[in-house]
């Protein structure tokens, strides 16, 4: 199977400076995150999506708020190319009564569902019957939502990824299954836990298209997604696709990363950014000028300080709050 | 006005009511409608289930709303939990309980907690019939009663209910519910006949039914096991021991303030339950009991569960296997002290 690059047609401006903020968001707040938990002021472990920026804001820019995505463990970026309120992520990441789940949830468990944000998801392969159940409704409410599972290549060998495909693909469902591949499950390199070569090989056993894309060019992640999101749209049912990225961080913060090489890092993080891949298109193509771009950085740096801010100033939950929101009604 | 129905008639009957009274009231699972893409088999012969329990629904709601599944437990019963939490009022049927093992995850894990870990800004009305009880000579793999296993996850609400109108009420009560409900249908009670009301109707979860009063002797049974706390109370009857018999109905909520009330009248307490001992619903009835109402007891509690080994298949050993009228008998002389109780 080849890999996919984008094709010559330029994105319009519209779309670019959304993606090219959306993409700086994410960095943005991930090395923030980075930066405080650091420093010790955040509870529990978090896992960063720096650095594979290109496939959630890729795919997401084809949808909307009644569409649906489900998230992994590492769901910070899958949140913001969703259009959640960087305050409300960040406060939950802190734990604080103002995060988007009253923090309740925390990082792994960050949702907006008023959003069509399912979740991230502590459980690895969680996401695929559950994108299955919101395209089961999608379909039979005929809202003409799409659902996207992403999902790391740790999940690919998980038994949900079968039984969450193949209802898919024999319901004819709108789901996208986004696969992230970024090589490493935890530090178990995707050539040994997995039998297949690329994970959208295994799109052929249900009878689905499944293409593999360069996970590091938002462009071409963008039009590999009008085109499953257009086919989930029409009624013509799931599609694969596999980005091949890398994650800029660890499995977790923490993590010291012995399993990669130096020289492996020094490729992907110093000559094949997405980031400034992205930066370069749009230049070269004369999309957005340059100073503007500075401007879009600029905002996005301030937006961020005020996350952290807003997060820091916030209250803990309260004492009646642990035991709320256990059921409707009991 | 009442019919005598079968608990599988009735459970058949609620279904029916719910998805004519919402159009957002889906079923799916395993054969619930049988035989999907059959050309022929759009009518009547449609399997409706193992058991027949469907059977009829996809006749009248047709198969976009009475959907056949891969045997894939994980993947329809999570896709029936998002199904719930983004507008749809899934009923999805995991054919025996014992097959929780290949989907606990989308239970425990994802209908249970998306609510709580969401900060209240999701709701999952999913209901989840499945099939339990052992007396049907089906052995280890399908004869388990794993209530207990539900009533300790919160956010998760479990019912058992024992009779035919306990069954309709309950299981609508379940469909319209916006938490996740465990609903357990013992396989051995789908033939038993009861009188059952016409049209809709609900019952409350948390309020557990006294099926029998009395004043001498408390027996709390769940599920199947009230009615061999009934056959018990009749013997007792004849030797001077009035029973008073509570069927809980609802594990989670759990009607505490009817079971201890009924011990601060009688002071004796026999808890019976078919489930394994350990961790079951009986150990927690009676840590309640003991808990908040050690001082109305005039004797220690009694349980009679299964014991703790799988179900057997042998029918020699699977009567061995289950509470008896016989096993009340001998715990109620053992509490109240006096042997005649057994032998007379």
């Amino acid at each position: 199977m080849t890999i996919a690059k984008s094709t010559s047609t330029p994105i319009t401006q519209e779309k670019a400076k959304w993606i090219f903020q959306k993409m700086h968001e994410i960095r943005q707040f991930e090395d923030k995150v980075h930066e405080i938990f650091s420093k010790g002021v955040l509870p529990g472990f978090v896992h960063l999506y720096a650095g594979e920026e290109a496939v959630a804001v890729g795919i997401c820019a084809h949808l909307d708020d009644k569409d649906y995505i489900t998230s992994t463990h590492r769901g910070h970026g899958h949140c913001i190319a969703k259009g959640c309120d960087l305050n409300g992520m960040m406060s939950e990441i802190y734990g604080k009564a103002t995060g988007l789940c009253n923090g309740k949830g925390g990082s792994m468990h960050i949702a907006d569902v008023e959003k069509g944000m399912l979740g991230a998801n502590g459980i690895v392969g969680g996401g695929f019957p559950l994108a299955v159940g919101a395209g089961l409704t999608a379909k039979l409410k005929k809202s003409g939502a799409v659902a996207v599972c992403f999902f790391g290549d740790g999940a690919n060998n998980h038994g949900t990824f079968h039984e969450g495909i193949n209802l898919a693909a024999i319901w004819k469902l709108p789901v996208v299954f986004v696969a992230e591949n970024n090589g490493y499950a935890e530090a178990t390199p995707f050539e040994y836990a997995s039998s297949c070569k690329n994970i959208a090989d295994r799109a052929q056993a249900y009878n689905i298209p499944g293409e593999v894309v360069d996970g590091k060019d938002v462009v071409a992640v963008y039009e590999a997604a009008e085109r499953a999101v257009a086919r989930a749209r029409n009624g013509e049912g799931p599609t694969l696709i596999e980005c091949k990225t890398y994650r800029n961080y660890g499995h977790f913060e923490g993590d010291a990363q012995t399993y990669k090489s130096a020289e492996e890092k020094q490729k992907h993080l110093q000559e094949n950014d997405a980031i400034a891949k992205f930066r370069h298109y749009i230049l070269s193509n004369q999309l957005i000028s340059e100073q503007e771009l500075l401007n879009i950085e600029q905002q996005v740096t301030k937006a961020v300080e005020e996350a952290v801010h807003f997060a820091e100033k916030s209250p803990f939950p309260s004492a009646e709050d642990l035991l709320k929101d256990v059921y409707v009604s009991y | 006005m009442a019919r005598k129905i079968s608990f599988s008639g009735a459970v058949n009957e609620a279904m029916k009511l719910a998805m004519r009274k919402d159009q957002n009231v889906i079923l799916l699972g395993e054969d619930v409608a049988g035989g999907a893409n059959v050309d022929h088999l759009q009518d009547d012969e449609a399997w409706g289930g193992v058991m027949g329990v469907t059977k009829g629904l996809v006749q009248e709601f047709g198969r976009e709303r009475v959907l056949d599944t891969p045997i894939a437990e994980a993947g329809y019963i999570g896709a029936a939990v998002t199904a719930a939490a983004t507008g749809l009022r899934p009923i999805a049927e995991l054919m025996f309980n014992d097959f929780i093992g290949s989907c606990l995850d989308e239970v425990m894990n994802q209908a249970a907690k998306l609510r709580y870990m969401f900060g209240g800004k999701a709701k999952v009305p999913v209901t989840i019939r499945t099939m339990h009880g052992a007396g049907f000579r089906a052995a280890a793999q399908h004869s388990q009663s794993l209530y207990a296993l539900f009533t300790h996850i919160p956010g998760l609400k479990v019912v058992v209910p024992s009779t035919p109108a306990d069954a309709k009420g309950l299981l609508l009560t379940s469909i319209f519910d916006d938490d996740p409900v465990i609903f357990f249908e013992d396989k051995t009670l789908y033939n038993l006949k009861g009188e059952v009301e016409e049209g809709f109707y609900t019952i409350p979860f948390g309020k557990a039914d006294i099926k029998r009063e009395g004043s001498d002797l408390t027996i709390v049974a769940i599920g199947k096991q009230v009615h061999t706390a009934l056959k018990a109370a009749d013997i007792l009857k004849t030797r001077g021991v009035e029973t008073e018999v509570i069927d809980p109905r609802t594990l989670s909520p759990l009607d505490e303030e009817t079971i201890l009330s009924s011990v601060s009248k009688t002071g004796r307490l026999i808890v019976i339950d078919e489930a394994n001992p350990r961790c079951s619903a009986a150990a927690d009835i009676s840590a309640l009991v003991a808990d908040k109402g050690f001082d109305y007891l005039d004797g220690p509690i009694k349980l009679i569960t299964a014991p703790h080994c799988p179900v057997p298949f042998s029918p020699a050993l699977e009567d061995l296997y289950l509470p008896t009228p016989e096993k009340v008998l001998k715990a109620a002389a053992e509490i109240i002290g006096d042997e005649a109780i057994v032998t007379a």
